[in-house]
């Protein structure tokens, strides 16, 4: 029969040797292997104390961005929720009032903005597709939780605070 | 009222060695589970238990508090009786060995009064021993037939037929010991090993075969097909939940104390070093006990760490594996040697 590819090894079903039989010389040539991982460097790090740096491209959790006047950037175009692969997205618009011109940057904005946590997949797609630059992935890894309904993250905890720190309210 | 007139300094004596020597491998067996863990641990580049105290040297004591607040389950259809008292056979005869096994040479105060460091010295030290570890057996029989659980009775009778398959090999290679030395009382064949003359130099294939034996005997890996309790379940104390289970741990631990401490002193020459007569000579008696005593620890540890870089290298025998090896290798591996000695005895050293 002819081999699909070159890697297939013959397994060799000869009987044992008197010196494999006695198995000694095997458990000698184990033992030095064990014996020598005594001096290699340890391949774990003590976690909590000590963390192993994340890669440049890392993706972790949301955040939602402000602008230069502490005001929320997203106009709730949906263009995230339409990107996301994952369908974790969930969003409702409103139209911004009179006298609010110092929260929202635009007309409009995202009255409720979701993003379920377990459903994500932290591709980044929703930050390459936002067109008013609104949305970041952070390097925060996404905390463990007891419930279901503590996943899914609400646009409060999701935007940044507001650097400007001028209104009370928001 | 004769009979009643015993010497209470005697008394008190041993009292205190039994407590000693008790204490003593109870808390080596504790730290043996935690050396096992890190022995473990850096031969797989991993840190082991480091979280309870420096190095993690409290787990031990973590891990008994555990067992000691886990719910003690009893299995509604077992035997109550029985399967309380596996555990505790399991227990008792892991602690009795140790009782004639030598720890010191005997120390003389300056009053003229020697203090034996042996808890016992009966002239059938050796065969004591074999007689404890043997009903060590029932520990374990009656554990898994108690259960009433067929998977534990199949992992005891399997445990019970491995250790006394075993145990025949075990016995002959330590024949061939008992004619080199005339004697079976431990004391002594550890006299007898004065300086460097250990036995292992006079009888290497039978400390090796001694040695096989006793991975077999404590059930350990590679020989540890009882238990399975890296992948399968627990084995014979499948059904035992808190410090029941702990007792049959823990028994094991203090068993592997005890083969080392009975391998240094059959084979390693027991508390005896190389030059011990000048070292005798130059420091006080007190200090030279104690230099002996932790000599004995020293080659006792050295197997105890043997037996886990075993345990971690070798992957387990095969059921069919094991017995082949027990009765067709070693037991007339034994018996040749048995025979070379016994021919060596009465046409060479003669």
């Amino acid at each position: 029969m002819q081999n699909l590819t070159n890697r297939a090894t013959k397994v060799n079903r000869n009987p044992m040797t008197f010196g494999e039989r006695i198995y000694l010389p095997a458990i000698a040539k184990g033992l030095t292997i064990t014996l020598s991982h005594i001096f290699k460097k340890k391949a774990t790090v003590n976690y909590p104390e000590v963390k192993r740096p994340f890669s440049p491209v890392f993706r972790g959790l949301h955040v939602l961005n402000r602008d230069e006047e502490g005001r929320e950037r997203c106009t709730a175009c949906g263009l995230c929720a339409l990107a996301c692969p994952a369908e974790a997205i969930t969003m409702e618009a409103a139209e911004r009032k009179p006298g609010e011109e110092h929260m929202y940057r635009e007309e409009k904005y995202a009255a409720k903005y979701e993003i379920n946590m377990l459903r994500c997949i932290f591709c980044g797609m929703c930050e390459d597709a936002c067109p008013k630059d609104a949305i970041y992935l952070s390097e925060t890894v996404m905390p463990a939780n007891y419930t279901r309904e503590s996943f899914i993250y609400k646009k409060e905890s999701m935007l940044i605070p507001d650097t400007k720190k001028q209104h009370s309210s928001n | 009222m004769l009979l009643l007139q015993f010497d209470t300094a005697f008394l008190i004596e041993k009292v205190i060695l039994i407590t000693i020597i008790l204490m003593g491998s109870l808390g080596i067996a504790m730290y043996a589970t935690w050396a096992e863990r890190k022995v473990a641990a850096i031969m797989q580049d991993r840190r082991g238990p480091n979280r309870a105290g420096p190095f993690g040297i409290l787990q031990p004591v973590a891990d008994g508090l555990k067992l000691f607040f886990k719910e003690e389950i009893i299995p509604d259809r077992s035997t109550r009786f029985l399967f309380i008292l596996g555990p505790c056979i399991a227990m008792l005869t892991a602690c009795m060995t140790s009782v004639v096994i030598p720890w010191g040479p005997d120390y003389v105060t300056s009053s003229g009064h020697v203090v034996s460091l042996q808890v016992a010295d009966i002239n059938i030290g050796i065969l004591f021993i074999f007689g404890i570890v043997s009903l060590g057996v029932y520990g374990m029989m009656i554990g898994g037939w108690a259960s009433n659980n067929k998977f534990s009775l199949l992992s005891s009778i399997r445990a019970a037929s491995q250790a006394i398959s075993y145990e025949l090999a075990m016995g002959i290679s330590i024949i061939a010991l008992v004619m080199l030395t005339g004697s079976l009382s431990m004391r002594d064949i550890v006299a007898q090993q004065h300086g460097m003359n250990w036995f292992v130099i006079k009888q290497p294939l039978g400390f090796l075969i001694f040695l096989v034996c006793a991975f077999a005997e404590l059930n350990r890996a590679p020989f540890d097909l009882a238990e399975c309790e890296s992948e399968l379940n627990m084995g014979f104390h499948q059904e035992y939940s808190s410090m029941k289970l702990g007792f049959y741990l823990f028994s094991e631990y203090i068993n592997m104390f005890i083969s080392s401490a009975v391998m240094a002193t059959l084979y390693f020459g027991g508390y005896n070093f190389p030059f011990m007569d000048q070292v005798a000579a130059g420091v006080n008696p007190l200090l030279f006990t104690a230099i002996c005593v932790l000599v004995l620890l020293t080659k006792v540890i050295c197997f105890i760490l043997f037996f886990m870089f075993i345990r971690w290298t070798l992957p387990r025998f095969r059921y069919d594996q094991l017995m082949n090896l027990g009765w067709k290798s070693l037991i007339p591996l034994a018996l040749v040697n048995m025979l070379i000695t016994g021919a060596v005895i009465l046409w060479v050293i003669k």
